[in-house]
């Protein structure tokens, strides 16, 4: 009876996040098939955990799961995501970027889609929890174990890229 | 403010997550620098780029229906434990002589594995092992049939040292290793192959130091090992019978 209602109560608090959990993880596998194991996987994951969660933001810590699994699954299929360290001389200016807004209005959703899935994983998850899941720094640093200084650095430094990515003229045309 | 503190509070600020003095700050250099307000025109246009439906991936319907089917068969698989119940019920008249009996053999048994802890823990075990065989990757974070390969890949992700050896001899080759989280806690695991069956050998360090002999039990058809040897809990568990199993055992206990 006891586990009957940690069932329940389990579906109740975490089965309403799906589209945010499978969401995450499409963004990290970048594969449909891919994102859907993780997301099983996470969620029998997230039941065996169940009876340590005693909050009341079931979001946050199912999304915690799931981007765990995701780096395992990362880790498993030897992704080279996870071996290449961030290239720190590539830090973009602000100053430096194309000043053309126009060319950000102009872009489709196509672009807008391969420029954030060609992002580095460290910067697509920030900002998938920041723009699409409308998460705060807080919730961010929860879920990535990352301190807040380093969630805005990281969103600072995703979006300046993001934005090069969709103003440089040859990539824009590489892709018209 | 400079432009160089501007350029990553503007993300702050445009996140709506700077305190009131921050955010005044932010705005006076912005009204004072045409160069960092451009910058935050920029953002606010890329962030409505970003908010389109379509880039938002929705999970399909049948992956919940998926989901939901797995957790049933976990929750059922959590209920019932398979192995005590119906046969208590059943016995009724000789419920005393069976209790009788089973004072005896509680005395028997090693003081290790009365405890109900551990018929919990055989239960995530097997969960754990039908597991590591379903998703597929799953079942090793390290792939080698090399010990000086496996043992090493475990420093630094588990506080302890487990013995790592290749029976490929006996027929029990090293497949590989991952780390497994049991009984609150992270585990060595260590998986063996004989023929097309696997081996998850479980490893941990006992709350006490010093040797229990070997505890046999089955579990939804498989076959478990429980020993603890020089301070180390081992479980083993296989859909191997539980002779070449216990062969198994006695090779790792030999070998450490």
């Amino acid at each position: 009876m006891q586990k009957q209602s940690k069932l329940a109560s389990f579906e109740e608090a975490v089965l309403p996040h799906l589209d945010a959990a499978y969401n995450l993880a499409r963004w990290l596998t970048r594969n449909e098939t891919d994102a859907e194991d993780v997301v099983q996987e996470a969620y029998l994951r997230a039941f065996k955990f169940f009876g340590g969660f005693h909050g009341n933001d079931g979001r946050a810590w199912l999304l915690a799961i799931v981007r765990n699994t995701c780096y395992t699954w990362m880790q498993h299929n030897r992704s080279p995501e996870l071996s290449l360290p961030l290239d720190e001389s590539h830090e973009i200016e602000s100053k430096d970027l194309n000043p053309e807004v126009l060319l950000i209005q102009s872009a489709d959703t196509l672009m807008v889609r391969q420029a954030l899935e060609e992002l580095p994983v460290e910067f697509r998850e920030v900002l998938v929890l920041r723009e699409l899941e409308e998460m705060s720094y807080r919730e961010i640093a929860s879920i990535t174990d990352l301190p807040l200084g380093t969630v805005m650095s990281r969103l600072a430094r995703g979006r300046k890229r993001l934005q090069q990515a969709l103003t440089n003229p040859v990539h824009a045309e590489v892709l018209s | 403010m400079s432009c160089q503190t501007a350029d990553e509070l503007i993300h702050g600020y445009l996140d709506g997550e700077l305190d009131l003095a921050r955010s005044l700050e932010v705005e006076q250099h912005m009204r004072e620098c045409e160069i960092c307000a451009r910058v935050f025109r920029n953002q606010t246009v890329l962030r409505s780029s970003l908010k389109e439906e379509s880039l938002y991936y929705r999970a399909p319907e049948k992956l919940k229906k998926r989901i939901q089917s797995a957790l049933h068969k976990e929750a059922k698989a959590e209920l019932f434990p398979r192995s005590f119940g119906w046969r208590w019920l059943t016995a009724g008249a000789s419920l005393a002589f069976m209790l009788l009996i089973g004072l005896v053999v509680w005395k028997l048994l090693p003081s290790s594995i009365r405890s109900p802890g551990d018929e919990l823990l055989a239960q995530e075990i097997v969960s754990d092992h039908v597991r590591s065989l379903q998703m597929p990757g799953h079942l090793t974070d390290v792939l080698s049939s090399d010990q000086h390969t496996v043992k090493p890949w475990f420093d630094g992700k588990v506080d302890f040292a487990p013995s790592v050896k290749d029976f490929a001899a006996q027929d029990f080759r090293l497949y590989g290793g991952r780390l497994e989280y049991l009984n609150n806690r992270t585990v060595a695991t260590l998986v063996y192959q004989r023929r097309l069956h696997y081996i998850n050998l479980f490893i941990w360090p006992a709350g006490q130091a010093g040797s229990t002999g070997e505890m046999t039990t089955q579990r939804q058809g498989y076959n478990l090992i429980h020993w603890t040897s020089s301070g180390m809990n081992y479980w083993a568990i296989s859909d191997l019978n539980s002779v070449e199993l216990h062969e198994f055992a006695q090779l790792v206990q030999q070998g450490l």
